[in-house]
């Protein structure tokens, strides 16, 4: 049934202009990855040229051009930066607090950005341990893993 | 390359909301004040235009530029948008002076608005969190102020910056803006102040963070011809830079520091460059700017900068990038007092004031933040700081800066994907 138009003035006139839209979103070649996270596992990508080695994966290196290939980061690393969101974007607001953190791993050369859960936020620093978590019913986006502190394990 | 003058430039108030007129009405606004600063010019002398608004999402109106410019009567003159973010202004002034500095245009008008008070703000927040990479990082926790946060916590790492000296970038910025009437969120603030107003993302509070707002803002460039014909006081622009980085924070490189000419290789022994906490896109958009303007020491040949201060930690991380002092200094930069304005109380031990003012405007943390407009904004502020009329826009001389003789203006996009540095100089 049509319940008219909201008006939220009249001078000037403002109505409520509704939109929405469903997208056919294709990770494409970053597809492994989401894969990968059904499966316990965080891919990252060696460049098979240059031996780059990227946390957060791309199929081809930006140093150098050249195809990348999938491999298995390890499930531990180190907080790199940090920080408390109080606030956020819309759709995340109901969760708030939530903390974002950017994982530096042994042995990768770029980073990955997560969310560090089961933690009080006074007690992140950068260099704290921590462990990667992952989801039992998968959503295939990148929250289907995230990382709690590593003593906690 | 021919050289090129800015001949006039005209801005709106900046508000949270001008729910009366539309971005077309905000340009026309705009640009009928700069028409009525410059006299002699008129519209027939005008070759085309490059238009610049951040947001399809705000706007809800593809190809707004062009409803612009029918508005304004400046069809079928060439036209086009620009768009890159927050630095969408910045580039689009670029991009004037692109076609007046080719000889494709005589004179090429520069026009930017934004109109962020059709979403609430955390809708808002959300279109901004767009702009990072929706695989991996937007599901996450999309939020720019989150994305800053990071930055800054690294920094504070890094280098020892403290939150204190953070938030005198805000007193500074808001209090510069009580003198500008097209501010919008003038106020004088203390450090306490600051860092009790609300926590939005640790460490940055309401008050570390700028504001959505609706405004339009419009810039004037002409070849030496024309501007010799039309304007009393024209200011050349000397040097345009621009850079760039990866969209993902995480892919930011631990490599060396692209060097200023005063700065050498042993300044930086240590540091892994540039990481999450400088901008290594305005670094290298201040050496090219630099290097077309022949400046060697930014600190002693500029007399003001405008910069992208979305962020106070983004202010302090930009004084860095265009070396106004060395990487980790920006914060024992601002405690001295070099940025702030002469001759102003700001309630604060300022022993070297005044030496280098940055955003006597009062920027974006106070003026407002209508992306397509700001960096059109921040190059007519500094137009008339280098006609030396500020006084007769802002009806008062309190943020003239004395002798202004060469500016700086900063256009910064997404944690520093694009950002562009242009110089402008009194002749």
């Amino acid at each position: 049934m049509d319940k008219g138009t909201v008006l939220y003035g009249v001078d000037p006139l403002i109505i409520q202009d509704h939109y929405e839209i469903d997208y056919h979103h294709s990770y494409a070649q970053d597809s492994p990855f989401f894969i990968g996270l059904t499966k316990g596992q965080l891919l990252g990508s060696r460049c098979t040229a240059c031996d780059y080695i990227y946390a957060t994966p791309r199929a081809h290196c930006m140093r150098c051009g050249a195809a990348t290939a999938w491999f298995a980061l390890p499930l531990t690393g180190r907080v790199h930066t940090f920080t408390t969101c109080h606030y956020g974007g819309e759709v995340f607001l109901k969760e708030t607090p939530f903390t974002l953190i950017l994982v530096e791993f042994d042995g990768a050369d770029t980073l990955f950005l997560s969310r560090l859960k089961s933690v009080q936020p006074d007690a992140v620093r950068i260099g704290l341990p921590v462990v990667a978590r992952f989801a039992k019913a998968p959503s295939f986006k990148v929250t289907d893993v995230w990382f709690e502190p590593a003593d906690q394990a | 390359m021919r050289p090129v003058y800015m001949i006039g430039g005209g801005i709106t108030k900046f508000a949270k909301a001008h729910h009366e007129k539309d971005f077309r009405l905000m340009v026309k606004e705009a640009y009928d004040y700069m028409l009525h600063d410059v006299p002699r010019l008129s519209k027939d002398m005008i070759d085309g235009a490059v238009g610049s608004y951040f947001s399809d999402h705000f706007t809800r109106q593809l190809k707004a530029a062009s409803m612009v410019q029918d508005y304004l009567g400046l069809c079928p003159k060439p036209s086009k948008r620009v768009e890159g973010g927050g630095a969408t202004g910045g580039l689009c002034f670029q991009s004037a002076w692109e076609a007046v500095a080719s000889g494709r245009m005589n004179c090429c008008l520069a026009f930017g608005f934004e109109t962020m008070s059709r979403v609430n703000t955390w809708k808002g927040n959300e279109f901004i969190a767009l702009a990072s990479d929706t695989n991996f990082d937007f599901p996450v926790g999309g939020f720019y102020s989150g994305y800053y946060a990071m930055m800054v916590q690294r920094h504070m790492y890094e280098f020892g910056t403290t939150v204190e000296q953070m938030a005198m970038v805000s007193v500074k910025n808001h209090a510069n803006a009580l003198h500008n009437p097209y501010a919008q969120k003038a106020k004088r603030l203390t450090i306490k102040q600051v860092r009790e107003s609300p926590m939005v993302a640790t460490p940055l509070t309401m008050e570390d963070i700028c504001t959505m707002s609706d405004g339009a803002a419009v810039c004037v460039l002409a070849s030496e011809e024309l501007a010799g014909k039309v304007c009393d006081r024209p200011v050349k622009i000397t040097g345009v830079g621009s850079g760039s980085d990866a969209m993902r924070m995480a892919d930011r490189p631990h490599d060396t520091v692209i060097l200023l000419p005063h700065e050498r290789e042993a300044d930086y022994h240590h540091l892994k460059y540039p990481g999450v906490h400088s901008f290594r896109g305005g670094r290298m958009a201040a050496k090219l700017a630099y290097e077309m303007a022949d400046i060697r020491n930014p600190l002693e040949e500029l007399s003001f900068v405008e910069l992208h201060d979305a962020y106070t930690s983004s202010e302090i991380q930009t004084y860095e990038d265009l070396g106004l002092c060395r990487y980790g200094e920006g914060g024992r930069f601002v405690e001295s007092g070099m940025p702030f304005l002469p001759g102003l109380d700001y309630g604060l031990e300022l022993p070297e004031q005044g030496r280098l003012p940055v955003n006597p405007s009062g920027g974006l943390l106070a003026c407002g933040h209508p992306v397509g407009a700001t960096g059109l904004m921040q190059a007519v502020f500094a137009f008339w700081q280098l006609q030396g009329t500020i006084g007769t826009h802002l009806h008062s001389e309190r943020l003239q800066v004395r002798n202004a003789k060469r500016g700086l203006i900063h256009s910064h996009a997404g944690t520093g994907t694009y950002i562009t540095a242009s110089i402008l100089e009194a002749v």
